[in-house]
């Protein structure tokens, strides 16, 4: 039996008097590509924010990769992490965003080469030459000079994904990818998507409302409603023969707004 | 017969000594803008005190008082200085805090997705400040920068009221000599303006290079 890389403990998240996350618990295996599906506010998105540290959680246990994220081993118990505690947790966790977020004043390239020029020290030339093959990789080493406000939405999606690999994480977290692309382009992403859980063994957590991809590139699927997992199995039978009624009704809405599965 | 050439030398020698507070005067502007401005958007809450005590303080009170606490009052409490100086000094922090705050915006306008990339590529606070949003952040305070720093020169004039010899004083002794009010004030108001217009185009020039390459077009 493999141990998990992500084991989340009875974790809650509220903003104010809203809890978006009440009492969840999963785990996911290494090397597992792992599909979150359900209606928006169901706090799928949440979930990869906390992954990242973006968010901190409001009560619950985080593992990662056999450490706690977010708290240290003190005196027997455990305290809140500090900074260089979570700087060396991210460190397993890559995230590539709904809306890219390329830095806009730097080029392709250097947006690839930055951070791991930065965070582990790599030579400007080590880093450009593994930016060039996982620019290469995606299909944008032909546009290594231009300027992210020079690429097309796809375009820019496939360098963001460059850049979260070129720090080698294990885990990668994918936040609604395509959703800002428009549709002609969602296509060219979904393909490096699919060549990267062909080609690397990486833990995969996405979030999606493409939910033909989802199906063919999930191990699992796991379906969220109102902060907790209504639903997981195998895609074929969340998609074919889905058992509650919630995720019914969901399917049948995506579905009716034209998406295929 | 007046000696006009060596009254405007007057003038002229006045206008270096005006010169020469606006670049010093502009330079500790510029420190104490990024010092409070930064210290403003520190997560440390003493820091955030800090900065905005000094910036409230000298936004909120007149630039001759400052002028005068620092010329007339500091030697009691056995700092003195020479004219210059304080009026580096008065000029620099007054400038310095409306600056700040201009830094404050200009940072806190580079969104929340830019931080957040950062945080996942696990840059720290230090790089993400220094690598990626002060980049973004510059360009956006350059336009105000430049009003402030043609606000820094007209100030300048202050400081005739300590005994330096910049333009606005030589221009007094010009006239009182003279008895003549146009031409010092006519040849002084026309220094101010084209020492103004060099700010102006300086600033436009280095605007259009920090921004280069922002606009998808890379040369």
């Amino acid at each position: 039996m493999v141990a998990p890389i992500i084991r989340i403990d009875n974790i809650t998240k509220r903003y104010g008097p809203l809890t978006v996350l009440d009492g969840l618990s999963m785990e996911v295996l290494p090397g597992e590509k792992l599909a979150l599906i359900g209606p928006s506010g169901s706090g799928k998105t949440t979930i990869l924010r906390i992954l990242m540290t973006l968010e901190a959680i409001s009560g619950g246990h985080i593992e990662v990769d056999g450490d706690q994220l977010y708290h240290i081993p003190k005196n027997g118990s455990l305290a809140p992490a500090d900074d260089r505690h979570l700087h060396r947790m991210r460190e397993k966790i890559g995230m590539v965003f709904q809306h890219f977020n390329l830095f806009p004043h730097k080029c392709v390239l250097d947006n690839v080469t930055l951070a791991p020029m930065l965070t582990k020290g790599v030579a400007r030339a080590a880093a450009e030459k593994r930016a060039m093959e996982l620019l290469d990789m995606v299909g944008m080493a032909d546009k290594a000079k231009s300027m992210p406000a020079q690429l097309s939405g796809g375009q820019k999606q496939r360098v963001a994904i460059a850049r979260a690999l070129a720090l080698s994480p294990k885990i990668m977290l994918f936040d609604e990818v395509t959703s800002a692309l428009d549709p002609e382009l969602v296509e060219e992403v979904l393909n490096v998507m699919r060549k990267l859980a062909v080609e690397t063994d990486m833990t995969m957590l996405l979030v999606t409302h493409e939910m033909g991809f989802a199906h063919d590139f999930a191990d699992r699927i796991l379906f969220f409603d109102r902060g907790k997992i209504v639903e997981e199995g195998k895609p074929d039978e969340i998609f074919r023969n889905p058992k509650q009624e919630r995720t019914q009704t969901f399917l049948r809405k995506i579905i009716a707004a034209g998406h295929r599965v | 017969m007046t000696d006009w050439p060596g009254y405007i030398g007057l003038i002229l020698q006045g206008a270096l000594v005006t010169l020469e507070l606006t670049v010093l005067g502009s330079v500790l502007a510029l420190v104490m803008a990024f010092v409070a401005g930064l210290g403003r958007v520190s997560r440390f809450l003493a820091v955030r005190a800090l900065a905005t005590t000094y910036i409230e303080f000298f936004r909120g009170t007149s630039i001759f008082v400052q002028l005068f606490w620092v010329y007339f009052v500091l030697p009691f409490a056995g700092v003195t200085l020479s004219p210059l100086q304080a009026g580096v000094l008065a000029l620099g922090l007054n400038v310095g805090a409306y600056g700040a705050e201009v830094v404050r915006g200009a940072v806190k306008a580079i969104g929340r997705e830019q931080r957040e990339a950062c945080i996942a590529l696990n840059l720290s606070r230090y790089q993400s400040m220094r690598y990626v949003i002060l980049p973004q952040a510059l360009p956006l305070m350059l336009p105000t920068f430049c009003n402030n720093a043609i606000e820094l020169l007209k100030g300048t004039a202050v400081v005739s009221l300590i005994s330096l010899t910049d333009m606005t004083f030589q221009a007094q002794v010009v006239r009182a000599q003279t008895g003549s009010t146009l031409v010092p004030f006519a040849t002084i108001l026309v220094l101010y303006f084209l020492m103004a217009l060099a700010i102006s185009y300086g600033m436009r020039w280095l605007e259009r290079r920090v921004t280069r390459g922002l606009d998808g077009v890379r040369t």
